[in-house]
């Protein structure tokens, strides 16, 4: 365990050693954000509005008491959203889709002997492959973060208004009431994190495949737990840390 | 010229190559041959430096590469053009820009040269026309001519080869074959091609190293290889029973 963990570190280093020049990175930077960020856009918005619409409709269910102002409903609504759903169920998604994706392109990449052909070339092919995977993950997370958090709280809109749960004006008053903007700040650094965490990890999976077809498919897989592992403990000393 | 002196590697306390001399020399094609899982992949990629064995030397025209200055090494590496055993295409880039891709990274030509430039070298490789094509969309032996292509692009001054025509049909190795030898000779290059095909043996074999269990055990060429008596080359050799039936009546 304790050897992985140190072979990755070493991997993390050879990312940023030895490497091309700005143009290369660039134009890759910009496939990548494609790759890793707008072909995510899709099933993020999905699980976005359907957890908001899911989380207005459980807790206005399960707060029965007249005592509560239903405006409460939004309010949780809100910072459920903006500090669990938009960030880690997000990236938990993100990393079956884009861990999977990485660690299988790598993995592919290394068992037909294209990385080798690049490092016959003397080019550093951790840093040429993997680094603008990673630049792209922590520049589109962020943003498909805010995307997911918005689309969150419209789901929950919709879900309870179109049902008649809660009147838009108490939902308006609720995502409004005692607003605390560090809070979309802290959905942003955590996306940052685990965007970190997806690429690399999942990368490094890839990276150092052997064998065939089968490992592959192996890779992929432990990318995909493992990131989401690494997800969910970022998230734990995360919320220590930040609240 | 590349010389390579008593190179030794394993893996995991095993023994894959033991003590491995030779050289390979300029304008010729020369064969390392041996039955599959013999270590003649890994000798390759020691030569490359993919690997680093732990003890030996490769010397390209006398520049030793495993302890030569890092400015030498890429300079080494400029002059290398490797085909790997599956091409090792690109899986998201054209043909064309799979050829191109040593230009894009290594030189600082300008677009219209680099286009010209990979434009007669699939023309060499007899591949005009297909530069749009995915690798996906491509036969294997095409591949290889690709992978050819984007071997030569640089101009090498080496020429590797890792198994050129395996998985391929008689004609199509043999066309390969031919192909490898015409441009070692026309650009007199330094070429090694690893292979266990007979044909090429025979058709293509200027210098012949054989490998056996990660030992070089015979060296020659094709004329003497036929008349050898090292008891494992023999085996390898006459595996084949046309060839066994000509020798018997050569003798
Ligand atoms: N990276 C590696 N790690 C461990 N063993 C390896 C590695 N590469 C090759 N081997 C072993 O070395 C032996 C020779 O392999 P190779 O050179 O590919 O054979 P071939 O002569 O068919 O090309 C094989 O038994 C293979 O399992
Ligand atoms: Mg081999």
């Amino acid at each position: 365990m304790l050897s992985v963990v140190g072979r990755y570190l070493i991997f993390l280093g050879k990312l940023f050693t030895r490497r091309e020049t700005f143009k290369v990175y660039w134009n890759r930077f910009l496939d990548e954000c494609l790759n890793v960020g707008t072909s995510s856009i899709f099933i993020v918005a999905i699980v976005a509005v359907f957890i908001g619409a899911v989380t207005c409709v459980q807790t206005r269910a399960n707060l029965v008491s007249p005592l509560v102002p239903v405006y409460i409903v939004s309010n949780i609504v809100r910072d459920m959203t903006l500090l669990e759903l938009s960030s880690t169920f997000m990236c938990v998604v993100l990393a079956g889709k884009v861990g999977s994706n990485i660690a299988g392109e790598l993995g592919t990449m290394k068992i037909t002997e294209q990385i080798d052909a690049l490092e016959v070339m003397g080019i550093n092919s951790a840093s040429y492959l993997v680094l603008p995977k990673l630049l792209a993950s922590i520049f589109t997370f962020p943003l498909l973060a805010i995307i997911s958090g918005f689309l969150g709280i419209l789901g929950g809109y919709l879900a309870g208004t179109l049902t008649g749960i809660i009147t838009p004006e108490d939902y308006i008053y609720g995502i409004r009431y005692s607003f605390i903007p560090f809070n979309v700040f802290i959905a942003i650094i955590k996306a940052f994190v685990f965007g970190f965490l997806i690429s690399t990890i999942s990368a490094f999976k890839g990276y150092y495949t052997s064998g065939g077809a089968l490992e592959v498919g192996q890779a992929s897989t432990s990318a995909v737990t493992n990131s989401c592992i690494a997800v969910l403990i970022a998230d734990y000393l995360l919320a220590e840390l930040l609240t | 010229m590349i010389e390579i002196k008593h190179i030794s590697k394993s893996f995991n306390d095993r023994k894959i190559l033991d003590n491995v001399s030779g050289v390979f020399k300029k304008g010729q094609t020369s064969l390392v041959i041996g039955a599959s899982g013999t270590g003649k992949s890994v000798l390759l990629k020691c030569m490359l430096d993919l690997v680093r064995p732990e003890h030996g030397a490769t010397l390209y025209d006398g520049r030793d590469f495993y302890i030569g200055e890092e400015e030498e090494k890429k300079t080494i590496r400029r002059e290398m053009g490797v085909l790997f055993q599956g091409g090792a295409l690109f899986d998201s880039q054209t043909v064309h820009q799979n050829v191109q891709f040593p230009l894009d990274m290594l030189t600082e030509m300008p677009e219209s040269e680099k286009r010209d430039r990979v434009e007669f070298c699939l023309q060499r490789v007899g591949l005009e026309g297909t530069g749009n094509r995915m690798p996906s969309e491509i036969s294997g032996g095409m591949k290889k001519r690709v992978g050819i292509a984007r071997a030569i692009v640089m101009n090498p001054k080496y020429l590797f080869c890792d198994e050129p025509n395996s998985g391929l049909d008689p004609l199509t190795s043999i066309k390969i074959d031919e192909l490898i030898k015409e441009i070692t000779e026309e650009y007199s290059t330094t070429t090694v091609i690893i292979t266990h095909d007979m044909n090429s043996v025979l058709s293509i074999g200027d210098y012949i190293m054989f490998l056996y269990k990660g030992k070089k055990v015979w060296e020659g060429n094709s004329q003497t290889i036929l008349d050898t008596n090292v008891p494992e080359l023999e085996e390898f050799v006459f595996s084949n029973k046309a060839l066994m039936k000509m020798r018997g009546e050569k003798r």
